[in-house]
């Protein structure tokens, strides 16, 4: 019954993609014919592709072009604009009209241009380089953006998520209701088998606030990323940048001696000090380029691994626009489905890589020397 | 990684950390060491609740043993009491027996005594009437003997004889 079931699966699935591979080549010509058309719509696709995973200075639901005008209408709210160019500037982006129009605060003149603002002069003049980069200058940008508004958003769900737990645990005697059943366990995870594995019973405590912050900070972000309002946050470098410096200076300044001795001296009695004259030179500098390579590895995996689940997702939904046909369609649709439930697994994945990483730094800085022969070891590997 | 440069948002930086660490101070007051400490709590509870229980179980267990042990102490006593009991049942009998066989003896003695006295005066009663019988008698023999000379002569010869023999 069950290997029946399996052949006809197959057998399904062959009949599909040969069909498909018809059609594609089918497409092919389809293509070269009207070469033009097909190659804006991939160009179109790429842009928004890559509009999708830059921030954005207004909140996009959705878009339209008129057929008739070609004008494109965003349906979406603004959001505030704060800049800091010789003196503090704040005005709301809808007075961009998404780029369109220029701005004057101040005395200043400003422009959007691909999700950027740059000083210009009141006609909105914006010049470029021979790679086509603007010159223009470009104030500091505080604004309240997509981004920071979605982190804004995040925080106060994890606030009011787990300080209804908290409470919850005060009102029913330590027995966790609701979705604190749920997430209980994960906290209990966070503690048991990557806090204390990797700092240790006695030092794990003064991590933990930290570990579990960036664990659901992290988790709530990809999984707002993978709902259709489309926030990368978590998937743009500044935002795991400023992740990674703050797990560089929790290590920094947590590091107990023998941490910072481990630095200076990694071989410590396993050399004699004529070994130590050769090798130390290197040693030492690679200790050291360590300490910084460790958490931008945590910033750059990642940016890559959320940036890369948007674009391959983001890469099949455009496949259907391309495709339009009855096979190609849904056939992107099943692919950019499974690609999505592999990206809710990632979303969790990512979120544990970065706090079983930082909590294996905050093992290495909190190291005494009780263990010490223990993680040798596993520094060499890392 | 000139993309990278050009894409990092120092504002979008600043906010992070902002929030980030706000976000860190807040869930640290009010969500992860309540619930931390919560679980911690009632993890000890659990853990002391099954030393408690562990020690309640110790405790039934020694109770039981020593309630056995007072059963077998009660059980060994009431043994030896029994024992005692028959021993002294055994003594009294014994004892009993002893003296009635004493007493037995003593009257048996006594009527043995009072047998022989009764004996020794039948037999000196006998005595005597055999020898007043016999004095008669022979008051009748020595009589008869006397009766002629010639025999009181034959027994005076006799005597005669028998006396200087002596």
């Amino acid at each position: 019954m069950q290997r029946n079931t399996l052949v006809r699966i197959l057998s399904v699935l062959l009949f599909i993609t040969s069909f498909s591979a018809v059609a594609q080549d089918e497409h092919v010509k389809e293509a070269k014919e009207i070469l033009p058309a097909t190659k804006t719509k991939k160009e179109e696709i790429k842009e928004f592709i890559n509009h999708h995973l830059m921030d954005s200075h207004d909140f996009n639901l959705f878009g339209s072009t008129d057929e008739e005008t070609g004008e494109t209408h965003h349906y979406g709210f603004p959001l505030p604009v704060i800049l800091w160019d010789e003196g503090l500037h704040t005005f709301m982006s809808s007075e961009f009209d998404h780029g369109k129009s220029v701005v004057e605060s101040n005395g200043n003149y400003y422009k959007l241009y691909h999700s950027k603002i740059y000083r210009t002069d009141a006609d909105g003049t914006i010049n470029y380089d021979e790679s086509h980069h603007p010159t223009n200058v470009r104030p500091l940008d505080f604004s309240i953006t997509k981004s920071v508004l979605m982190m804004l958003v995040v925080g106060l769900l994890l606030v009011w998520l787990f300080r209804s737990l908290a409470k919850s645990y005060a009102k029913n005697g330590s027995i966790p209701r609701g979705i604190g059943r749920f997430f209980e366990p994960v906290v209990l995870y966070i503690r048991d088998d990557i806090a204390i594995a990797n700092i240790g019973e006695n030092k794990y405590k003064k991590y933990m606030p930290f570990l579990l912050t960036v664990f659901f900070f992290i988790w709530f972000l990809n999984m707002f990323g993978l709902t259709p309002l489309g926030v990368n946050v978590t998937g743009n470098i500044a935002v795991t940048t400023a992740l990674a410096i703050i797990v560089f200076f929790i290590t920094t300044f947590t590091g107990t001696k023998d941490y910072w001795l481990h630095i200076v001296d990694p071989l410590g009695k396993s050399l004699p000090w004529y070994g130590k004259v050769a090798l130390y030179p290197i040693l030492v500098l690679i200790e050291i380029l360590g300490m910084f390579i460790k958490p931008f590895a945590l910033l750059i995996r990642l940016y890559a691994n959320m940036t890369a689940g948007h674009v391959v997702m983001m890469s099949l939904i455009g496949l259907i626009f391309i495709f339009k046909s009855w096979i190609g369609g849904p056939l992107s649709f099943g692919l950019a489905f499974a690609i999505m439930l592999i990206e809710l697994l990632v979303a969790l994945l990512q979120a544990y890589i970065f706090t079983m990483l930082a909590a294996l730094y905050f093992g290495f800085a909190s190291v005494s020397h009780e263990h010490h022969e223990e993680h040798e070891g596993e520094i060499q590997h890392l | 990684m000139e993309k990278l440069v050009n894409d990092f948002s120092f504002g979008l930086f600043f906010w992070q950390i902002i929030i980030f660490v706000l976000l860190l101070l807040l869930l640290r007051k009010f969500a992860w060491k309540p619930i931390l400490n919560a679980v911690n709590a009632r993890e000890e509870g659990i853990k002391d609740a099954l030393a408690s229980a562990e020690k309640a179980k110790l405790e039934m267990a020694n109770l039981q043993a020593d309630n056995e042990k007072m059963l077998q102490s009660a059980r060994a006593e009431r043994e030896t009491m029994m024992k005692e009991a028959r021993e002294i049942k055994a003594k009294m009998i014994a004892d009993a027996k002893d003296e009635a066989q004493e007493a037995a003896n003593k009257i048996i003695t006594n009527a043995q005594a009072a047998i022989e006295s009764e004996k020794k005066a039948a037999i000196s009663e006998l005595k005597e009437q055999v020898a007043s019988l016999s004095i008669e008698i022979a008051e009748k023999v020595v009589k008869a003997e006397l009766s002629d000379n010639e025999k009181q002569l034959k027994l005076v010869r006799n005597m005669l004889d028998n006396a200087t023999l002596n």
